[in-house]
């Protein structure tokens, strides 16, 4: 309304000053009508008001006012990570309360197909599909929260030591990275997973393994340019040693992206786990597990019974769908390159 | 250029050198003894200690590992990849029977991958804040969370159970005698498991080649070219193009390690006899032969993808090629 009058008087040939003292006006609390019956000479005089008391893009504010009312984008992102944060801890924390009834059979309950008492249906031994989804679930975060943790330790390390190591143990980590990425990711973990005799340890490790290249290619890159840059300089030449430099002057630098990094890694962990997990390399078929769930469930769907697999690998998909929203909201918040988008 | 060929092959040696030892390494410090995982427990609480010894010998549980490495790495250097003991046949022909299948499977869903991805980037950056985009976009948004084995078992589900359009698994009918088998059937069974490993592979093409276009479109040649008053697919024909398709062949190129990762899941959904299979029931069994072939095999192919991509980008990208010298390349 304020703008669109403000538009019009200008239009008018008014005087711009009338446009100023308008907004200002409209700011005391006047409302619309009174401007537009000032007449010229109030408005000279609200004018000369207008101008002092507001500067000129105060007037640019109003003109381009939005006319739909919109919410900051920091505070979608904050909401959206606070929402990832506290629905992943929801499901780790009932899954992880559900593990034994999710292990409960039900003879008389067998093979049923979804329904409101049992959401995801029942499998052939009776088992409420949702209760184990959830405990598989909690076991996949888990797994995946320590795997990816590893990893991103690992990749801050072997980063960090390529950029400031010299050029032997560049090339020594370099080289290290490519090995790694050189083999496809799922071969590397059945090696792995089987070296370790399967299991939980197996799983973790294989994953903790196999997914810090990236990020540990991010991390050297980062630090190497910050070497260079005069900022790292001035402190080297104020005579600060390695270690305070690295901490005062690198660290808060690489941070941000470090953690994105490290949040970005659950939904790859997760994934991986799951499959390897469904190969038959991962987590035991007493252990509740998505893969596991899934690859049971192979047997079962030629008989029609698609609720067994249907549902679990929805319910992971939005996992890992959590996982990703968390991190890129988390982006949007901390690093600095984004933060006006 | 001759610098930059023996370069790869010093790397390519040593590449192969290491993922067969790290191979070696690792199936040897495994816990799992090969002589229970293959013979199953209830025949292993049975066997006699002869046989057990006699087995354990068989499957070279005893042998030191450095030992064991020395002697496959010196007759893999004159082309014996060593015996497969799950298959009790010469590793080079089981990964040769399989590798057909896989290799079609693969090269299947890298071209539709490819073609796809490409022209959803496209579409996705021509059209850019419009709802062509924000569907491409969410599309592979969603993808990227999408676990591909699981994406497999929903086609199952789907196409052959429920509709009864695909068979459920295999490479070729059950039944018939394998000179009766047609080209036809072989397309059948190889229709949904190529699907899955084409659409799970669409997302990372199509979001570069996004970025992309929407680079090109965003030049100044390009408003150029539309003030001339060419149409937005004219301009994207003539000056888009050329400028979209080398980058994304070089990011296919570089993407093989993924579909075979992605290979190895899709032929274990839908029971197809390939590379990815062989190597999950070498893991399972403690086949370290067709274990190692197997891994030195994709980090082959791998480092072969890699390389095509880094000489792509040299001869596409001259300013790339100046700077050869001593940048670090993926």
């Amino acid at each position: 309304m304020r703008e669109r009058l403000c538009a019009r008087m200008r239009r008018a040939d008014l005087p711009d000053e009338a446009c100023g003292g308008g907004s200002s006006f409209a700011r005391a609390g006047g409302g619309a009508p009174r401007v537009a019956s000032a007449g010229r000479a109030e408005a000279g005089v609200a004018g000369a008001v207008g101008l002092a008391a507001s500067p000129l893009n105060s007037r640019a504010d109003v003109l381009h006012l939005s006319r739909t009312s919109r919410v900051g984008n920091r505070r979608v992102a904050l909401a959206a990570l606070v929402f990832a944060v506290a629905a992943l801890s929801v499901i780790v924390a009932v899954g992880a309360l559900s593990v034994d009834a999710a292990g409960a059979t039900d003879f008389s309950q067998k093979n049923l197909a979804p329904s409101w008492e049992h959401p995801f249906g029942t499998d052939w031994m009776g088992r409420d599909m949702l209760l184990r989804t959830l405990a598989g679930l909690s076991t996949s975060v888990l797994v995946g929260l320590l795997a990816a943790g590893v990893s991103a330790v690992l990749a801050l390390v072997l980063g960090v030591v390529a950029a400031l190591g010299g050029k032997r143990v560049d090339a020594a980590v370099t080289w290290l990275i490519d090995l790694v990425m050189g083999v496809p990711h799922i071969v590397l973990l059945i090696l792995i997973s089987f070296a370790l005799g399967k299991g939980f340890w197996g799983v973790v490790v294989g994953v903790a393994v196999t997914h810090w290249p990236s990020l540990a290619r991010v991390v050297r890159a980062e630090v190497l340019q910050l070497k260079e840059s005069t900022f790292v300089a001035v402190a080297r030449k104020l005579g600060q040693g390695p270690a305070s430099i690295a901490a005062r002057h690198m660290l808060p630098y690489v941070l941000p992206q470090f953690v994105v990094g490290l949040i970005l890694l659950f939904p790859h962990a997760i994934l991986h786990e799951a499959a390897v997990t469904f190969l038959g390399f991962g987590l035991p078929p007493e252990q509740p597990a998505i893969g596991v769930i899934l690859s049971e469930s192979m047997g079962y769907l030629s008989a029609g019974m698609w609720w067994l697999a249907v549902f679990p690998g929805l319910a992971l998909m939005a996992t890992v769908l959590l996982f990703d929203a968390a991190g890129s909201s988390l982006r949007r918040l901390i690093d600095p390159h984004s933060a006006q988008e | 250029m001759a610098r930059l060929v023996f370069r790869n092959m010093v790397k390519f040696v040593l590449l192969m050198l290491a993922v067969s030892l790290v191979t070696f390494v690792l199936v040897s410090v495994s816990p799992i003894d090969p002589v229970q995982a293959n013979v199953g427990q209830a025949a292993y609480v049975n066997m006699s200690e002869a046989k057990r010894a006699q087995l354990a010998d068989y499957w070279g549980a005893d042998a030191p590992l450095l030992e064991r490495y020395a002697n496959w790495l010196a007759a893999a250097v004159q082309g014996d990849l060593g015996t497969s003991l799950r298959y009790n046949a010469p590793v080079a022909d089981v990964i040769a029977s399989r590798a057909l299948n896989s290799l079609t499977l693969m090269a299947t869903a890298w071209v539709v991958s490819g073609v796809l991805g490409f022209a959803l980037g496209i579409l996705a950056g021509a059209n850019r804040g419009r709802l062509a985009d924000r569907l491409v976009k969410g599309y592979c948004f969603l993808l990227a969370s999408v676990p591909t084995f699981w994406l497999g078992l929903v086609f199952l589900v789907v196409f052959s159970v429920q509709l009864g359009w695909f068979p459920l698994g295999f490479s070729v009918p059950i039944g018939v005698a394998a000179s009766d088998v047609t080209l036809a059937d072989a397309l059948r069974h190889l229709v949904l498991p190529a699907l899955t490993l084409s659409v799970t592979g669409v997302a990372n093409i199509a979001l570069h080649t996004r970025e992309k276009t929407v680079d090109v479109l965003e030049s100044d040649y390009v408003r150029f070219a539309r003030a001339r008053g060419l149409s937005m697919w004219g301009v994207l024909r003539h000056h888009g193009l050329r400028n979209l398709v080398m980058p994304a062949i070089t990011l296919q190129f570089a993407s093989i390690s993924e579909i075979f990762g992605g290979s190895v899941l899709v032929e274990q959904v839908f029971s197809y006899p390939g590379l990815g299979q062989a190597a999950v029931t070498a893991g399972l069994g403690g086949d370290v032969a067709l274990l190692a072939g197997i891994a030195v095999l994709s980090a082959a192919l791998v480092f072969g993808g890699n390389l095509v991509a880094n000489v792509l980008y040299g001869v596409v990208d001259p300013r790339i090629r100046r700077s050869e010298g001593g940048e670090a390349r993926a």
